[in-house]
């Protein structure tokens, strides 16, 4: 394999790890406060990219306003999610078993609703009919290297928003209520901090990642259609369980680690590539024997 | 009066209890439509997997997500079993199928009993990396392995003809074994936890760590439980082959899971006669919502029909029943004969004090 082509998996691995890692923290925040894998997340992912789709093509927004439309409606949508189901299950102080099971029933609902409102057919998600700009597709060429402007611009924007969310997270009060009520929602609540507030601003900007990483992916593979979500999520689920659940770093090593291997395993062996749905399945397990609480978690004793 | 009954009226009313559901399934087999005898015949499976899976989540407190893989790999190994050398042959167009495969062909009995021993087999490879994980790892981890089952039956074209599917499949599946199957399932597994092996599964629902403290090995427990829920589904699944006559990867979906999930979650986790009833009523509903999805003209209002539709009420009444009743229909408790005897005296003592 020549240095080119290397370099040209390379650049769409870290792409697909970026678009991993935006989803794999949502994942990953949900969890880290409420200690609950909410599967809804993978169709929260798939509605975002159909908020963009519609809001160009039905609402004729321009594409970036469409974008942004997207990104505050997914983000509503996640918050709905935690007010509808998941806070009267928190206070009816219901077993872990049944948050599951909601969080299962409400990822089946958004599928099928999806099927019900936008058609079980698929959309497609292309410079054509003005969803993005044509220039986006435009091949660059580097020293014989030839990437697509939209891999960089799938980078640029993983990076930028990673970025925005440690800064959140690490910096501003209400990502300090999140980390206070991910370590202990009691002593937070002693501490007066508004813990609904605080779930519902979590679930908020954990679906505002997976919009960016839904808008993103749309791009890179051009088609909406009600499960679009379903692989990804998973996937991104694992990236976030590899990397150590409740830990954004964690989350966002994951993904790439999942890309990076996805991408070069089917690079290197193509006679896998029909397989590669699986490698993430098996990098899990794997990761869970040797590593229980993933490579950057933290192991907690079980209490008796 | 006698607050239970003896062994021998017990013995004599589960006898003919069985007896009249025979005699039902007489009159069905020989009277209702194709139409009722295939609803009638997904319910047994239904409840086969439905059992078996209560019996894995709700009894023993195992949260496993991969039931489908379980399934699919008793659809496919009984149809590669059942299908004659010549059909085999005529689908496998891409790749030949691998040797032995491609030569024998055996009657049904067997061929379903060793698709329940492989799906068992491959539960027994399975547990020992997967239950070392707890809690929602392990509920992710079987997800998982029911997906790759998916995918590798996507994927090695020379044993499961790929994407293609297998066809023609002999019909081979009728109500008698259908129903006879989720007979000796119930019976099954209703006997196991009603012995003191159950008790001991239960123990290790409620509490790993405190039955491990009174000796309980946890880990066999929870291997066992898991060899046994996997080769019921891999012969439920090998009924359902023969009965749709059709498989491919996409009929073992993640979803399939969940619907089952669903059907348990009805009759209320933790419940075999629960687990019965929402397999029941599932299948019974999932006919009747098809309303929703045919068109309806209500005088001069026409409403197109909207396919889809009964699924999103499905997955909605799951959601409600996991906000409000999570109990589901029977909760933890059994419908036993001491029990509908209870119910029985209550009602004449009731009566007594009326007159």
């Amino acid at each position: 394999m020549s240095i080119q082509i290397f370099f040209q998996h390379l650049m769409n691995a870290i792409s697909l790890g970026g678009i991993y890692s935006l989803i794999a923290i949502g994942y990953t925040m949900v969890y880290g406060i409420l200690n609950l894998i909410n599967f809804a997340h993978g169709d929260i992912f798939t509605y975002s990219m159909y908020f963009a789709f519609y809001a160009v093509t039905l609402f004729l927004f321009p594409w970036w306003a469409a974008f942004i439309f997207s990104l505050f409606a997914t983000a509503m949508l996640g918050a709905l999610i935690e007010r509808v189901a998941y806070r009267p299950l928190r206070k009816a102080n219901a077993p872990k078993i049944s948050g599951l099971i909601t969080a299962i029933g409400i990822s089946f609902f958004l599928q099928n609703f999806a099927i019900v409102v936008f058609g079980g057919r698929a959309k497609s998600f292309n410079p054509q009919i003005g969803v993005y700009p044509k220039q986006f597709a435009q091949v660059i060429t580097i020293r014989n290297i030839r990437i697509p402007l939209l891999t960089f611009i799938i980078i640029g924007a993983s990076i930028v928003s990673l970025l925005l969310l440690v800064w959140i997270v690490y910096r501003t009060k209400s990502g300090m209520a999140m980390r206070a009520v991910s370590k202990d929602i009691m002593a937070a609540k002693l501490m007066g901090i508004n813990t609904d507030r605080t779930i519902s601003q979590t679930f908020m900007l954990g679906s505002a990642l997976a919009a960016v990483g839904g808008i993103l992916w749309a791009m890179k593979y051009p088609q909406i259609y009600p499960y679009t979500g379903m692989i990804p999520g998973l996937k991104a689920f694992i990236a976030a369980v590899v990397g150590g659940i409740g830990s954004i770093p964690g989350a966002m090593l994951g993904g790439f680690i999942l890309g990076l291997s996805e991408i070069m395993i089917v690079a290197f062996l193509p006679g896998l590539a029909g397989y590669r749905d699986a490698f993430a399945y098996i990098i899990l397990i794997i990761i869970l024997l040797v590593k229980p609480n993933g490579i950057l978690g933290v192991e907690i004793g079980e209490k008796v | 009066m006698k607050k239970n009954l003896s062994f021998r009226i017990k013995f004599i009313l589960t006898v003919s209890f069985i007896f009249i559901i025979y005699f039902l399934l007489l009159i069905a087999n020989n009277f209702a439509s194709d139409y009722v005898i295939l609803i009638l015949n997904l319910m047994a499976i239904n409840i086969i997997f439905a059992v078996s899976l209560t019996f894995i989540n709700g009894i023993t407190g195992i949260f496993s997500l991969g039931h489908v893989g379980f399934i699919a790999i008793g659809a496919y190994v009984s149809s590669l079993l059942t299908l004659s050398p010549a059909q085999k042959e005529m689908s496998f167009l891409i790749k030949p199928l691998i040797y032995p495969l491609n030569s024998i062909q055996m009657p049904f009995l067997p061929a379903i009993i060793i698709a329940g021993v492989i799906a068992a087999a491959f539960g027994y490879l399975v547990s020992a990396p997967s239950l070392r994980l707890i809690g929602d790892y392990l509920a992710i981890a079987t997800l998982g392995l029911g997906e790759v089952v998916r995918i590798i039956a996507n994927n090695t074209w020379s044993i499961t003809n790929g994407a293609l599917g297998l066809k023609d499949i002999p019909q081979y599946t009728n109500l008698w074994w259908t129903w006879g199957v989720a007979l000796i399932t119930i019976v099954f597994i209703a006997s196991l936890i009603n012995s003191s092996y159950g008790r001991a599964l239960k123990a290790v629902r409620e509490d790993p760590i405190a039955a491990k403290v009174m000796g309980i090995n946890v880990f066999s427990h929870q291997v066992v439980t898991f060899v046994i829920g996997s080769f019921f589904a891999g012969v439920g699944g090998a009924l359902w082959a023969h009965l749709i006559t059709t498989i491919d990867p996409k009929s073992f979906m993640f979803s399939r899971t969940f619907e089952i999930l669903i059907m348990v979650v009805i009759g209320g986790l933790g419940s075999i006669s629960g687990a019965v009833i929402g397999a029941s009523l599932y299948t019974v509903a999932l006919e009747f919502l098809r309303i929703l999805e045919e068109p309806i003209s209500i005088g001069p209002i026409y409403i197109p029909g909207i396919p889809g539709m009964r699924m999103v009420v499905l997955s909605l009444a799951l959601i409600i029943i996991m906000l409000f009743w999570r109990r589901g229909i029977m909760g933890r408790n059994e419908i036993t004969w001491d029990n509908i005897y209870k119910i029985f005296l209550k009602i004449r003592k009731k009566e007594d004090s009326i007159t």
